[in-house]
């Protein structure tokens, strides 16, 4: 506790003396800047908010999908589960960022009728296939992580095997990957951003133009505000939601 | 005359190189029990697994009431409805309440209403006098606990035999007790069931006919108490010597 006091104190000092520090403050941290943007930043932050939900909705179903696909042992599905082997080897390996370029322009220049020519739609589209094949491979571990004696169990009970996945390995998976899913979620709110090289006016970009016009960051730094105001709580929520399960479990006792 | 309801005629499995059975024969009748002794990894676990078609045999066949079950045109779901399989390591489910173990089964895999699930399962667990436990979850239960919630979970099925894997070596000596009284009782409410179990006395007790597996095989074969007072194979002699020794 001391320690990180005097860490914190002597970093602090550090900054708040150096030579540059008062013309930082002036560009990145102007009360009066933060005020003016902060509207436009906060509106642009909603188009954020909305395009996470609905990304996040899909990359959940999306990962489960192909997450189911690639642990089932049917010899039948043996192509789809090369294809989704292969979808999450891909997506993975490319950056986010060069994926919404990709789905972002590619697409419209396909000229293709029916396909989606809004930026928005298609941004949110590539963050979901980018993050679904993260999400897959969480999904998958805790699939994995679940002791081959509780299918054995559910099917000795006559359960057919989409019931035992269903009612016995999943419920306890998801709840045992719900750390890193989150994690994954956090930075998936944070790309978000990305979908501003599109176009779309999200707090990011907003911010990035008011910057440019009034040659001061604070806007930059008030988007940052909007992210953490989201993330941080989101964070303490799903701790909660753990140690409360863990508290259920072992019936009132601290393991 | 009828026949056994469960029939296992010569089945054979391996795991890669490794021949686990070779060549199994048994039978259990209506109302009996028999138990089946025989050293660690000698296939015990593995036969239950494959009468249950948790495991596929290679060769042979197994029968429930004078059907084929074995065959690959059977399908595996109807027939696991009918056998009940407890396991060593109780398997219960630690997502769900004690109550909710039980109903499982009957409610999802036998089509019981939900509610009637639910009211059979209450006079199940009283009536192994675990109903003070029902809301309980499985972590919270002791060893012995758990694995008499396994039985009745596996009887809330009404199955047609009960195969029961070696239910008391994953317990600590003093809860064993509690678990083999489960199973006496059953026996004598006439439950079929096929036992795997390093408890002689308690297999002295409840079969009607002990079998001695050892190396894939039934080694030897007879009436519980004469088998254990007076073997005739000396792979059985040494079983049973090396057993008593190590009380």
């Amino acid at each position: 506790m001391v320690s990180t006091v005097v860490v914190l104190g002597a970093l602090a000092a550090i900054v708040l003396t150096s030579s540059g520090w008062p013309e930082v403050r002036d560009t990145f941290f102007s009360w009066s800047h933060f005020k003016d943007s902060f509207p436009d930043v906060a509106k642009g932050f909603w188009l954020d908010v909305r395009i996470f939900v609905i990304v996040e909705l899909v990359v959940l179903a999306l990962g489960l999908l192909v997450a189911l696909v690639r642990v089932t042992r049917a010899p039948a599905l043996f192509p789809m589960r090369l294809l989704a082997a292969t979808y999450t080897d891909v997506f993975r390996g490319i950056p986010t960022i060069l994926c919404v370029y990709l789905v972002g322009f590619g697409v419209p220049a396909l000229r293709l009728s029916g396909l989606p020519t809004d930026p928005v739609v298609l941004g949110g589209a590539a963050l979901a296939l980018s993050y679904s094949a993260y999400v897959a491979e969480v999904y998958r571990a805790g699939i994995d992580s679940i002791h081959p004696g509780q299918r054995s169990g559910a099917l000795a009970l006559g359960l057919t095997p989409t019931q035992a996945t269903r009612y016995v390995v999943l419920p306890q998976a998801v709840r045992r990957v719900v750390p890193p899913l989150l994690n994954d979620f956090i930075a998936l709110q944070k790309d978000v951003a990305l979908v501003s090289i599109l176009g779309p006016l999200e707090a990011f970009r907003v911010a990035q133009i008011e910057a440019a016009s009034t040659f001061n960051y604070t806007p930059l730094i008030a988007a940052a505000c909007l992210y953490l105001a989201v993330t941080i709580p989101l964070a303490r929520v799903v701790d909660r939601l753990q140690a409360r399960d863990l508290l259920r479990r072992s019936g009132g006792a601290p393991a | 005359m009828t026949p056994p309801v469960l029939e296992v005629q010569g089945v054979t499995k391996a795991y890669g190189d490794e021949q686990v059975l070779r060549g199994v024969d048994l039978a259990v009748r209506e109302h009996e029990a028999v138990a089946l002794i025989g050293a660690s990894g000698s296939g015990k676990s593995t036969l239950l697994r494959c009468i249950d078609l948790l495991e596929e045999i290679d060769d042979g066949d197994v029968l429930l009431d004078g059907r084929v079950i074995t065959d690959p045109s059977v399908d595996a779901v109807p027939v696991r409805r009918r056998l009940g399989l407890v396991f060593q390591a109780f398997n219960l489910f630690p997502h769900m309440t004690v109550l909710e173990n039980v109903v499982l089964g009957p409610s999802r895999a036998q089509g019981t209403s939900r509610e009637q699930a639910e009211q059979e399962a209450h006079e199940l667990l009283a009536r192994f006098g675990l109903d003070a436990r029902e809301a309980d979850y499985p972590d919270r239960l002791s060893g012995g606990q758990q694995q008499r919630v396994a039985i009745i979970r596996a009887l809330a099925t009404r199955p047609r035999a009960l195969l029961l894997d070696e239910i008391t070596s994953a317990l600590d000596p003093e809860l064993v007790g509690e678990v083999l009284e489960q199973v006496r009782e059953l026996k004598e409410q006439g439950m079929t069931m096929l036992i795997a179990t390093h408890e002689m006395n308690f297999a002295r007790d409840v079969a009607n006919e002990i079998c001695f597996l050892h190396e894939g095989r039934i080694a030897e074969r007879g009436e519980p108490a004469a088998l254990l007072a007076n073997p005739q194979q000396p792979e059985t002699q040494r079983f049973l010597s090396r057993l008593s020794a190590a009380v």
